[in-house]
């Protein structure tokens, strides 16, 4: 789960991070009212996204008084920003930030995440931090430094400095970064974080450390132990095709192309969008049946397929394991055909546990459908049938 | 000879008394599993599926000798589970557990470097040699005791591969399922290394997915070990959806966030082959062990 910009700095400020000083508006009015509070040389408004990249798609404007902040977020707010992590559609601007303008010496990049290899947190930063760090870092991997966290001792103020020294930084700038860290580091234990990413993080004159632009991001099961977090959740932001999806021990994600998925298990299903693919298809969606699904869950779930107007063909790819046979699979699938109306054709490959009845199930209440045994040929009957319509 | 366990590997299962263990556990004594016993904290004294229930891991281990653990127990709990079986000094732990909090494996993750038990799991369908012994939650009947050692990252796709593999009259060694999560306990790297001393496996079927480095550290070892039995792999999730993003930070893939077309491009050159669809497993096996 990730939360905006102005709830990450809020969040982190608790923790005693240094932060650009600034703050949160919904209104053109209230935007330059905050314009007037942050003075100095002019302010920065920010559009607020739950996703990066917003400098390089306009989201983020300078402003050299109150008047150009208010023009700013009249142009920002209510608007769709879209940027390179948000897919086409963008995300609808519902309130800006505004904060003083910084005018660091140096700006850094750092980070804290999970390494999987190495199982722990890892501290990361480069000595020169931006927008194009994905693709500095790319061309020159060893720009990037980093720090292993033992979870039995925290950050080793050793190694800590050491990364200091590495990122160039001395004196009271050196101080403040083995602070910061060990800051960064309480947050992100105390909270279950899985991403804290400060850029840029500015280096001032006299060596104090400011976030300028903060991302945090939260592992979702561990939202039981941060009811305060969860609270922060802005549901408009996911799909709501999605979330009733969840409710039904399904995960969904919703795609662009024209085939519907079914599928049993999220390796399956991420195999069978694969083999759409491979067949010169594309897939409507992402569906993983999780083995606990029942009856009634499985009827749910299809039925969000069946009513996507852009379906044009419907693959049911399953394999049935202990928990989750095929026939109480092609149970579901039956009551939600008959429920809301089979209209396009479906293509039917099941294995494992009980496939037979599955079989029996859907030809005994009169499903229109075809069956396939292997699971390439599954996915090219269903890019077929798609095209031209029928099974 | 197998991976692991085998018709001697006495187990007990962690959260016996949930609703989950003991439909598990059922079919795991119909398999013939040895499950020896169970603990629930609270409930230790009792009996259950008529095998005794304890209170704790160490003594259930005391009382009945067992070498492996099924945790079955929820996510809030799980990784004391573990912790404490790691403590007891279980020699295998399994858990099938979903949704852990990462940082939580991050402490079991730290217990277990400096302990000699080994971890599958979490988010695992777990374990199974053939004929002997199944810890976990997969169908035993698609099983069929044979040559082909297999390690995957997702359940249903290894359901797929034994099936393919048992059709194909080939059969498994031993199946190993590593789990889905960031943080988890043995991968494909000791998976090789369990397979390639054991004289019953054969060949070696590796069931990556795009993200983590699993994958990437196989290819690593495999080119420095030039194994003489032959390997194949199938990596899920060249078109994944793309995950919300914020950041850059996940794509750094120094970090383990490998796309699928690099995670194949390194197996390949270190002599793996690769499998195209996951309707190959049964046919690309056989045409391996048939040189």
């Amino acid at each position: 789960m990730y939360v905006y910009e102005h709830q990450a700095k809020e969040i982190l400020s608790g923790y005693g991070v240094p932060c650009a000083r600034g703050g949160v508006a919904t209104s053109a009015d209230a935007a330059e009212a905050k314009a007037r509070e942050v003075d100095g040389k002019g302010c920065v408004v920010k559009a607020q996204i739950l996703a990066g990249g917003r400098g390089r798609a306009g989201g983020v404007r300078t402003a050299g008084d109150p008047a150009a902040a208010r023009g700013a977020a009249e142009a920002l707010l209510g608007s769709r920003l879209a940027t390179a992590q948000t897919g086409p559609d963008g995300q609808r601007v519902k309130s800006v930030y505004v904060e003083e303008l910084v005018e660091p010496q140096r700006a850094l990049y750092l980070g804290l995440l999970i390494d999987r290899s190495a199982g722990r947190v890892a501290v990361i930063a480069t000595a020169e931090g931006g927008e194009d760090i994905e693709e500095r870092v790319a061309a020159d991997p060893t720009v990037l430094q980093r720090v292993l966290v033992d979870p039995d001792s925290g950050p080793e103020a050793a190694a800590v400095r050491g990364l200091a020294q590495e990122l160039g930084l001395d004196g009271a700038a050196a101080d403040a970064f083995v602070g910061l860290v060990e800051s960064l580091y309480r947050a992100f234990v105390e909270l279950d974080a899985n991403l804290i990413e400060i850029n840029p993080l500015a280096v001032m004159a006299d060596g104090a450390l400011l976030a300028v632009d903060v991302k945090v991001g939260f592992d979702d099961n561990a939202l039981f132990r941060h009811p305060e977090i969860k609270a922060l959740r802005d549901e408009d932001e996911i799909d709501p095709v999605e979330t009733e999806a969840a409710r039904y021990e399904v995960n969904y994600v919703k795609l662009d192309g024209d085939i519907g998925c079914v599928v049993s298990g999220a390796g399956l299903a991420l195999a069978t969008l694969d083999l759409i693919h491979a067949a010169g298809g594309k897939p409507a969606d992402f569906m993983d049946v999780r083995p606990v699904a029942s009856r009634e869950q499985i009827a749910t779930a299809f039925g969000l397929i069946l009513r996507n107007p852009k379906v044009r063909a419907i693959l049911v790819n399953m394999f049935g394991g202990g928990i989750l046979r095929c026939d109480t699979m092609a149970e579901g699938i039956a009551a939600a055909a008959r429920e809301v109306g089979l209209k396009v054709p479906l293509i039917v490959r099941a294995a494992g546990t009980n496939h037979d009845i599955a079989a029996k199930v859907l030809v005994s209440q009169g499903i229109p459908v075809a069956f396939e045994t292997d699971m390439d040929a599954a996915a090219r009957h269903a890019v077929a049938a798609a095209k031209r319509g029928s099974a | 000879m197998s991976v692991l366990i085998d018709r001697d590997t006495k187990v007990i299962c962690q959260g016996i008394t949930g609703a989950q263990a003991t439909f598990h556990c059922e079919q795991a004594i119909a398999y013939g599993t040895k499950l020896v016993g169970g603990v629930t904290p609270g409930k230790g004294g009792r009996k259950h599926l008529y095998l005794p229930v304890f209170d704790s891991v160490a003594e259930a281990l005391e009382a009945t000798g067992a070498d492996a653990s099924a945790v079955f127990v929820p996510p809030r709990n799980a990784a004391d589970a573990i912790i404490e079986a790691i403590d007891a000094g279980v020699r295998l732990i399994v858990c099938v557990t979903e949704r852990i909090p990462t940082l939580d494996m991050v402490r079991v993750k730290r217990r277990l470097d400096e302990s000699d038990s080994r971890l599958i799991g979490p988010n695992s369908p777990g374990i199974i040699t053939p004929d002997q012994c199944k810890i976990g939650i997969m169908p035993g009947h698609i099983h069929f005791p044979g040559k082909v050692g297999i390690a995957s990252r997702s359940a249903t796709l290894k359901y797929e591969a034994v099936a393919q593999t048992t059709e194909a009259r080939l059969g498994q060694s031993t199946c190993i399922g590593i789990g889905g999560d960031p943080v988890h306990g043995i991968g494909f790297v000791e998976c090789l290394e369990l397979f390639l001393a054991d004289p019953k496996t054969e060949a070696v079927l590796l069931i990556g997915e795009i993200g983590g480095g699993d994958e990437e550290e196989a290819a690593a070892f495999i080119r420095a070990e030039k194994p003489k039995k032959p390997i194949a792999a199938y990596i899920a999730g060249a078109h994944a959806p793309p995950g919300r993003r914020m950041g850059h930070a996940g794509t750094f893939n120094v970090f383990g966030a490998g796309g699928v077309g690099e995670k194949i491009e390194a197996l390949k050159s270190a002599g793996v082959a690769i499998l195209d669809s996951p309707a190959a497993f049964g046919t690309t096996l056989r045409r391996l062990l048939a040189r």
